[in-house]
């Protein structure tokens, strides 16, 4: 079974994560490095993403020529920091992995669609 | 009057709310076990509850007359697996799924106890919203019908289908994994677990109806699963402390309403009509947990009640020793309502106005509960604030929709007689 594991945090977080200096975000890395070492055998793909203000939002809703705007879709205050796809037996090993991530605020675990 | 027969119970197991009859009993017995099991083979428990209760209208019209099978739980697996076939055979998926249900057909349903039990930990897990997992737990695991369930919770019928159709929904998309889980998954699973029972069974405690003879007893059908539940891990402590919690409070069930369906107040009920039995059970049971060496919440109120339920009379009870339970479960899971029952206590160990002190410090977080309302009228009595006290019954009158609690509230206002709040279970927090 395939979950999408979704790191998500706030705006706050986000700025304060990018703020860091040098020195404090080398053990932070280490820690998160060490998580995808553990899991790696769990892990599909992953990636970090950059940050939210180098998105850029295509709607195809608004009208009836796509409108092209600057910024993530997610308007609130939730920003998506990256994501995993696992491949684990059920929900609790997803749920495993994601109460052991140690990069940020929340973990959404969504099913990845088998049709 | 001819044919008439004595309807008995089973011996532990009053014949209250759900009928008792032979065929019932059998039918509701097999059908967690069967739907388990089958739900285990094909992965889905919406089709395996859908041909599980279809086989259960085939049973109940076959058993009366032909007599209940030796073993009900694989006559209701065959006929359900057959079903399945049915309509997996309608289905473009059946080649795969044909092979599982063979493979399936080769061994027989386990222990009952741990299937009902693994299907209780699926209807339970922390992925579905909480009314939902009790909804899903009462119609897969202990076979209530939609409005039966609806009829306990006084809402719509439709509106139990829908959540239990979203459960059923959020089981499969997600795969939630049938079964009991890994020791290391345990922590989180089994307490949201003793969360639902704990839930359905203050709903059925605190909305008793007397009179509704038909109507599913929910405390019954809570109390009954903690049971399997205990029977299946006999050492996990906070599951025989759950369930001396609910044995207690049932033992005292009997002197809880007067004849007019009135709330009566713990110091006024006449203890020699407890079951003292279950109440000496529930004790050693509580004992046992504590052996385990891994206290919890519900050990922690499970002791408390027992110190009520083992004092002779009122004025025996073991006030300092429930304040110090409260203290500790205050520290471990402490809510506002838990903080409340601390006062009630206090009261009797510091007086009134301590307890008062204590209470109105609670005021932003349970202003609008009625027992806090009613606690303090309680406390300004004693303390001849009776104007204040009044005002308080009022204030608790707009928070109540039991009609039990009301009664009481109004008797009180039209009497102002002395009164302190039963000791009812005490929510904990998630």
């Amino acid at each position: 079974m395939k979950y999408m594991l979704l790191f998500c945090g706030t705006r706050e977080a986000q700025r304060a994560f990018e703020a860091m200096s040098p020195e404090d975000l080398g053990p932070r890395f280490a820690e998160v490095g060490r998580w995808f070492a553990e899991n790696a055998s769990k892990i599909t793909e992953s990636n970090q993403l950059d940050r939210p203000d180098s998105a850029t939002t295509v709607h195809l809703d608004r009208g009836d020529e796509p409108l092209i705007t600057n910024g993530p879709y997610l308007e609130g205050n939730e920003v998506i920091g990256g994501y995993a796809v696992i491949d684990v037996e059920n929900l609790d090993d997803a749920l495993a992995m994601a109460t052991t991530w140690p990069g940020g605020a929340s973990v959404e675990v969504r099913p990845i669609a088998s049709r | 009057m001819a044919g008439r027969r004595e309807r008995r119970g089973a011996p532990d197991r009053k014949p209250v709310g759900v009928v008792r009859d032979p065929v019932a009993q059998a039918l509701r017995d097999a059908l967690a076990p069967a739907t388990a099991r089958l739900a285990r083979a094909l992965g889905d428990l919406w089709v395996a509850d859908d041909a599980v209760q279809d086989a259960a209208v085939v049973a109940l019209q076959r058993w009366p007359a032909e007599g209940v099978p030796a073993r009900p739980d694989l006559w209701l697996l065959e006929v359900a697996r057959n079903r399945a076939i049915d309509r997996w055979r309608r289905e473009a998926t059946l080649r795969r799924k044909l092979e599982e249900l063979k493979e399936s057909h080769a061994r027989a349903p386990g222990e009952s106890a741990e299937d009902r039990v693994s299907l209780l930990f699926t209807c339970c897990h922390p992925a579905i919203p909480r009314e939902s997992q009790v909804a899903l737990t009462l119609r897969a695991v202990c076979g209530l019908t939609v409005p039966q369930i609806a009829a306990a919770f006084m809402v719509a019928d439709a509106t139990i289908a829908q959540r239990i159709v979203r459960a059923k929904r959020k089981i499969t998309a997600a795969c939630i994994p049938f079964g009991v889980p890994a020791p290391e998954h345990l922590h989180f699973r089994l307490d949201e677990v003793l969360a639902a029972l704990y839930l359905m069974f203050n709903e059925g405690y605190l909305s008793t109806d007397a009179t509704a003879a038909d109507r599913p007893n929910l405390a019954e059908e809570a109390e009954w699963l903690t049971g399997q539940l205990a029977t299946l891990m006999p050492q996990e402590p906070e599951v025989l402390g759950l369930l001396a919690l609910m044995r207690l409070h049932r033992a005292r069930r009997v002197t809880r309403f007067d004849e007019q369906g009135t709330l009566r107040p713990l110091q006024d009920q006449d203890r020699s009509r407890w079951h003292h039995v279950t109440i000496r059970d529930a004790a050693a049971l509580v004992l046992r947990a504590s052996r385990l060496l891994r206290p919890g919440p519900y050990q922690l109120q499970a002791a408390i009640a027992a110190c009520h339920a083992e004092a002779s009379e009122w004025e025996a009870t073991d006030w300092p020793q429930i304040v110090l339970l409260y203290d500790e479960l205050n520290r471990r899971a402490g809510t506002p309502v838990t903080r409340l029952h601390r006062a009630i206590a206090l009261r009797y160990v510091a007086g009134p106005q301590v307890a008062l002190d204590e209470l109105d410090s609670l005021a932003p977080e349970l202003d609008r509960h009625h027992l806090f309302h009613a606690t303090r009228a309680a406390l300004l009595r004693d303390l001849d604030r009776r104007d204040e006290a009044k005002a308080a019954d009022r204030r608790a009158l707009e928070h109540t929709r039991n009609p039990a609690e009301r009664a009481l509230l109004w008797r009180r206002l039209a009497a102002g007689e002395e009164l302190t709040p039963e000791a009812a279970p005490a929510a904990t927090g998630r």
